[in-house]
């Protein structure tokens, strides 16, 4: 209700909807909307957990069934270790938050150091970083394959080590630039008075810009997560083995000769990790989305 | 941004020549701003090697590779004959077709529907937190359950598409399995999946739109169109051109859901987009210079579409 209040006129007044045909029409507009969003934007993830719990013979019936007649919960289990749900998931999860670490480490840092201690060239650097997002990510993806495959210098091999989907994580101009525009904004007197209580630049990054920085960190987070769980092609190139593939490329690759109710199951196992964050997480998530977004 | 940088440049430098010479001697000033550095850039070497290794040296390399070709280990210069090569592929040109195609339907639907929705909830009073919400579900969903539920809906023999068009007695489609259709089956599945994003920044937008210009053109007797054309549309002109070209970017990249659903280039070519094409010049056919090539066809043509968006960034400021 405090949103409705704060909330500014829009095309049609209020004066409009308080008349009995405009308060009419508004009820049935939104009844309607409400039924078909719930439909369209519920109902195929509604289709894919009940189609779980269905006998093959049933998910091929015409007209589907709403509720399944027979539940074979048991579809579940066999996705789960037919399809090895458990170590797709756990890779999954590992790159992600491995991704998360390397992101929040470096890019906090090179952020700070861009923002607050402002090192000659920093702005040649800060230049070289956010034209990154100018350059579309398929265009590079074959030079990054090849530089994954024997890394320049070093000359080891990271295919199928999840270092391949970490590091390049960290090249973010995004949230470089997310990150540093936050920080300009913490006032640098701040900065002053830790120098002057004798506060390295390691500790006042630590003890007064990180806690003041934790919205933004909270949606560097969350996306960092998402982006690894959603990507496709980059891990299915660089982790071409079976055992350290994550979730999308394994149930793609094992879809083939599973019965269909067990492969709906294990889609809607799949899907549940990401619905999960975003339920619990959806005010960062959508704040982050309109923060950000726009000037990138 | 700016305004806030340039003063404190300017007394941190003041600070630097005030206390310096008086504590430490001009050398030891010097020296200081050395450290300073120094330790600047111990903080930021880990994101210079990350852009390094995977950002600033594959875009060197990417065209490096369009000029090279491999062969048993040996690499050479081969001039322009990878762009050649590329350019009389008998694919080529309908792979350049099925993008554009994917991008245009992708325009007419992914571009419109979302800010329609974002006008009907910003008129919505009640549930507006649920309906948001149910817009972005799909956005969360692991490409591969949205892929291949699709792929079930759009079955022609048990979908659930073909289904309910039967109910209705509308004719059916062959939906993914016909080279006529294909492609925009697979546009329509990754609109549904995609457009959350779209339709909550337009709504933020529409939310910044000031409510005395709708009073004003309430005053004027203007109806619901023309407070949506003369009001609505042009308060958000710069976020509607930044997400036109932000789309246009994003689409023409498109591989995850032809690959998923159409297995890649769909009936008789029907789906095969210029980043599948690469895909297959790289890890089908083996040439890396090949797949560069094109690469730096894509990158050509995105490049001004990207310069656009920089430019129109900038000035919204």
């Amino acid at each position: 209700m405090a949103e409705f209040s704060s909330q500014n006129r829009t095309l049609i007044s209020s004066a409009t909807l308080a008349r009995p045909r405009g308060r009419f029409i508004y009820w049935t507009v939104l009844s309607v909307v409400l039924v078909v969003f719930t439909v369209v934007f519920v109902g195929p993830l509604y289709w894919m957990a009940t189609s779980g719990f269905k006998s093959v013979h049933e998910v091929l019936h015409n007209p589907p069934t709403l509720i399944p007649k027979d539940p074979h919960p048991s579809n579940y289990k066999t996705a789960w270790t037919q399809l090895k749900l458990a170590k797709l998931l756990w890779n999954t999860f590992y790159y992600a938050f491995g991704a998360l670490a390397f992101q929040l480490v470096f890019d906090v840092a090179a952020a700070y150091a861009l923002s607050k201690l402002r090192p000659v060239m920093g702005n040649i650097v800060l230049g070289g970083m956010l034209a990154t997002l100018m350059i579309p990510s398929a265009v590079l993806i074959i030079p990054q394959y090849m530089t994954v495959l024997d890394l320049p210098l070093l000359h080891v091999n990271l295919i199928n080590h999840p270092w391949a989907i970490w590091l390049p994580t960290v090249a973010n101009g995004f949230n470089i630039f997310l990150l540093k525009r936050f920080f300009d904004s913490i006032p640098n007197d701040l900065m002053a008075a830790a120098a002057i209580d004798g506060a390295g630049p390691m500790r006042t990054l630590l003890s007064i810009v990180l806690p003041m920085s934790r919205p933004i960190l909270g949606v560097v987070s969350i996306f960092a997560v998402v982006n690894v769980w959603k990507d496709f092609l980059w891990p299915m190139l660089v982790e071409p083995d079976p055992e350290k593939q994550p979730i999308n490329i394994g149930i793609n690759s094992l879809s083939q000769g599973v019965p269909q109710n067990v492969l709906i199951a294990a889609l809607a196992i799949s899907a549940l990790p990401t619905l999960l964050i975003f339920l619990l997480f959806q005010r960062n998530i959508m704040s982050g989305l309109t923060a950000g977004s726009l000037k990138g | 941004m700016a305004a806030t940088t340039v003063p404190d440049k300017t007394t941190r430098r003041h600070a630097g020549r005030a206390a310096g010479p008086r504590a430490q001697g001009g050398r030891g000033g010097l020296s200081r701003k050395l450290s300073q550095n120094l330790q600047a850039y111990g903080f930021l070497i880990g994101a210079i090697l990350c852009f390094g290794f995977f950002s600033w040296y594959p875009m060197v390399r990417e065209f490096i590779m369009s000029f090279q070709q491999t062969k048993r280990g040996v690499t050479s210069w081969v001039g322009f004959k990878n762009i050649k090569t590329i350019y009389h592929d008998p694919y080529f040109w309908t792979a350049w077709k099925n993008t554009g195609m994917f991008t245009l339907y992708a325009l007419v639907i992914g571009f419109a529907v979302p800010f329609l929705i974002a006008i009907l909830l910003n008129e919505l009073r009640h549930a507006r937190a649920y309906l948001r919400i149910l817009v972005y579900l799909p956005v969360m969903l692991p490409p591969v359950a949205g892929a291949l539920l699709f792929k079930y809906f759009y079955n022609p023999e048990y979908g659930l598409f073909n289904r309910i068009l039967k109910i209705f007695h509308l004719p059916t489609s062959q939906w993914l399995d016909s080279s006529n259709t294909a492609l925009i089956s697979v546009v329509i599945a990754a609109t549904w999946m995609s457009m959350g994003s779209a339709t909550l920044i337009y709504l933020a937008a529409l939310q910044n739109i000031p409510g005395e210009l709708y009073e004003a053109a309430d005053l004027d007797g203007a109806g619901l169109w023309s407070k949506i054309w003369h009001v609505t549309i042009p308060q958000t002109k710069l976020v509607l051109s930044l997400m036109l070209l932000l789309q246009i970017v994003a689409t023409m990249q498109e591989f995850t859901n032809v690959f998923l659903m159409a297995g890649g280039n769909g009936p008789e070519n029907s789906t095969m987009t210029v980043v599948y094409m690469v895909y297959q010049y790289g890890y089908r056919y083996n040439n890396f210079g090949g797949a560069a090539a094109l690469g730096l066809f894509l990158l050509l043509v995105l490049a001004g579409f990207s310069g656009l968006y920089a430019r129109l960034n900038r000035n919204s400021d």
